[in-house]
């Protein structure tokens, strides 16, 4: 099948039962594709053939028939899809500059929240997902060359104590199965909101940027910071910023041009949400 | 038709891949990235005004493989700076082999290529002052077994690849153009004997001609082919630029391949060139080494066999068979046998190919 996500379609070869559900799941609301349609992503997911196979299945990702990864246990097939397909977009789609980040869109203005160990990028952007936020990307910021950001909304991968914290501050949202054990601990995806998806192909202009500390219990403060450290921060946390060279140099510079920058420490996602409204509500 | 026919037509004739139906573009892209050519592929496009004229979604892929490549080629050129600056104290020659010889000479086939490493030739009494340098500065040596390491001493051309931590490009010292053991060797002394500036560098390149002959000895001799259609673009790319320019360059190349006793792989090289791309081999150069036709026609079908891409589903079991056969020849053709045998089942015991 060839699956529309944002700007990409994807084939995907698998006959795995436990990722076929995943997908009719979590990419319930997504468009596909007629099969003899162009596919600007290729992924075949299988099960080697080997001794293994029957008291210890494992799933493989292939890329264009070739094999990336090392093989999972066939129970984590979903995640390995997941993953595999960021990997099959951070190393090819050079039209756009990719930054490391979660992207939200509030009255056609973008807020980016790059991603950095401690974050805790995916949780506030699920959060801010069910409090009227459309869901850009949890994971790409996809700067174009006029600056605007394109949608590529997946599933939103939550770990470990992230998961029960998002169950209890949004009811409503949709959680896919949980995988435990997985190299990154127990991890479970949140559907995208319907709106994030009916409207992955309406690009936003990039308003904010904002770089997300989490603090257990501490209160929420958010500060302005220097175009230059933001700049600096911005670029070393792209996926593709050294391989566009001086393009990536003028999209970074760009960016920061028309955005207003902040460190923001917080510790409730409460007062995140407040704060990013408040921000969101002022011209 | 199979894909891999499709690739061939388009990198010799790229306007076929204006209106090509949706799925056999797929076809051409998975194939074309298999065998790491869709930015060069993308410069022919381009070259020929048509990359315009394709769906956004196709063009901006061999956009996005052409910045790609462009990045590939900035670090070669950057880890190149670094040795030369490295090496500055040192009065040795050093020659920028394959990629980073191309980029150099600004030949028109680096666009596009994909540079993994960084090779360079030093003359063997040079070895170890360029090695010890390297280190110095912070190159460091991957980690080897001792057998792995004996191998690369005693019967390679190369030292085992040197990287510097804080970058991703390898750098391999080679001393010779093909390992110690081989059964062909290159004449050293008429190589070094005319290698060249480049004006504003601190590296040599070998002569067009042997330029030419050293990509044809890494395919047609050193090598199983498998999916190396890339070598072939190379080759097919060094012939149409020198002969271009030089009416001479057949016959100077010919004279060169003897001088070497390289005849035999220039001839697979011409026939199969010709064949799967159609360089333009004059007839009368076709055949320098005057090799049984019957072997060399036998020869040439296996290598253009073995050469192109497969597709992922395609179960080719001629090209399966031509590619065993090719990796038998290339071990036999690498070492004596007294020496292979050790070393393959030692392979196989490991379980990785060398």
């Amino acid at each position: 099948m060839v699956l529309g996500v944002g700007p990409f379609q994807v084939r995907i070869r698998a006959r795995i039962a436990a990722l076929t559900g995943f997908l009719s799941r979590m990419y319930r609301d997504f468009p596909l594709h007629p099969p003899d349609s162009f596919a600007d992503v290729r992924v075949r997911l299988y099960r080697p053939r080997s001794w293994r196979r029957y008291f210890q299945p494992q799933v493989c990702f292939e890329r264009d028939g070739k094999r990336i990864f090392h093989p999972f246990p066939l129970s984590h097939a979903p995640p390995l899809f997941e993953w595999g397909l960021n990997w099959c977009i951070a190393t090819r789609a050079h039209q756009y500059l990719m930054l490391h980040a979660a992207v939200l869109e509030r009255g056609g203005r973008a807020l980016i929240l790059p991603a950095t160990p401690g974050s805790g990028k995916s949780t506030l952007c699920a959060a801010l997902m069910h409090r009227g936020w459309r869901l850009l990307s949890d994971e790409f910021g996809l700067v174009r060359e006029d600056s605007r950001l394109d949608p590529l909304p997946r599933p939103i991968p939550l770990k470990n104590e992230s998961i029960g914290v998002i169950r209890a501050f949004a009811p409503e949202a949709e959680l896919g199965p949980e995988f435990p054990k997985t190299r990154k601990g127990t991890v479970a995806h949140v559907k995208p909101t319907g709106a994030s998806v009916r409207r992955m192909e309406e690009s936003a202009v990039p308003a904010w940027i904002v770089f997300p500390r989490f603090q257990r219990d501490a209160r929420a403060v958010l500060e302005p910071v220097p175009a230059s450290y933001a700049f600096l921060r911005l670029a070393y946390n792209a996926f593709n910023y050294e391989v566009l060279g001086a393009e990536g140099f003028r999209r970074v510079g760009r960016l920061i041009h028309r955005c207003r920058h902040f460190n923001f420490s917080y510790g409730r996602l409460e007062d995140a949400v407040e704060i990013f409204d408040s921000l969101a509500s002022a011209s | 038709m199979k894909a891999q026919r499709l690739l061939l037509q388009a990198l010799r004739k790229p306007e076929i891949v204006v209106g090509l139906p949706d799925s056999r573009m797929e076809d051409l892209m998975v194939v074309a990235e298999r065998s790491r050519l869709t930015a060069t592929l993308g410069h022919r496009l381009a070259d020929a005004g048509i990359l315009a004229a394709l769906p956004g979604r196709v063009r901006r892929h061999f956009e996005a493989a052409m910045i790609e490549a462009r990045f590939r080629s900035r670090l070669i050129r950057w880890e190149m700076n670094r040795v030369a600056r490295a090496l500055r104290p040192l009065d040795v020659t050093v020659v920028a082999l394959k990629g980073a010889a191309y980029l150099l000479l600004d030949l028109p086939l680096a666009r596009g290529r994909l540079p993994a490493d960084l090779d360079i030739l030093v003359r063997r009494e040079d070895l170890s002052r360029v090695e010890r340098r390297l280190t110095e500065a912070g190159w460091r040596s991957a980690e080897l077994s001792e057998y792995d390491q004996r191998y690369y001493r005693r019967w390679m051309h190369e030292i085992p690849p040197l990287r510097h931590p804080q970058r991703y490009v390898e750098v391999d010292v080679h001393h010779a153009l093909l390992p110690l053991t081989a059964r062909l060797q290159a004449d050293d002394e008429l190589l070094w004997s005319s290698v060249r500036e480049v004006s504003c560098s601190r590296f040599r390149v070998l002569a067009p001609e042997d330029l030419v002959l050293h990509a044809v000895v890494h395919l047609f001799h050193d090598s199983d082919c498998a999916n190396r259609l890339r070598d072939l673009v190379d080759i097919d790319g060094l012939l149409r630029h020198f002969s271009a320019r030089d009416r001479d360059f057949w016959h100077r190349l010919t004279e060169r391949a003897r001088a070497h006793g390289l005849e035999r792989p220039l001839t697979y090289a011409f026939h199969v060139g010709r064949r799967l791309l159609h360089t333009p081999v004059p007839a009368e150069w076709l055949n320098p080494g005057r090799a049984n036709p019957l072997l060399r026609r036998w020869m040439t079908a296996l290598m253009c066999r073995a050469l192109p891409p497969s597709a992922p589903d395609d179960l080719d079991l001629g090209a399966a068979a031509a590619r065993w056969l090719l990796y038998l020849r290339s071990h036999y053709l690498r070492m004596p046998l007294n020496l292979l045998i050790p070393h393959l089942l030692r392979k196989a015991l490991a379980g990785k190919r060398h």
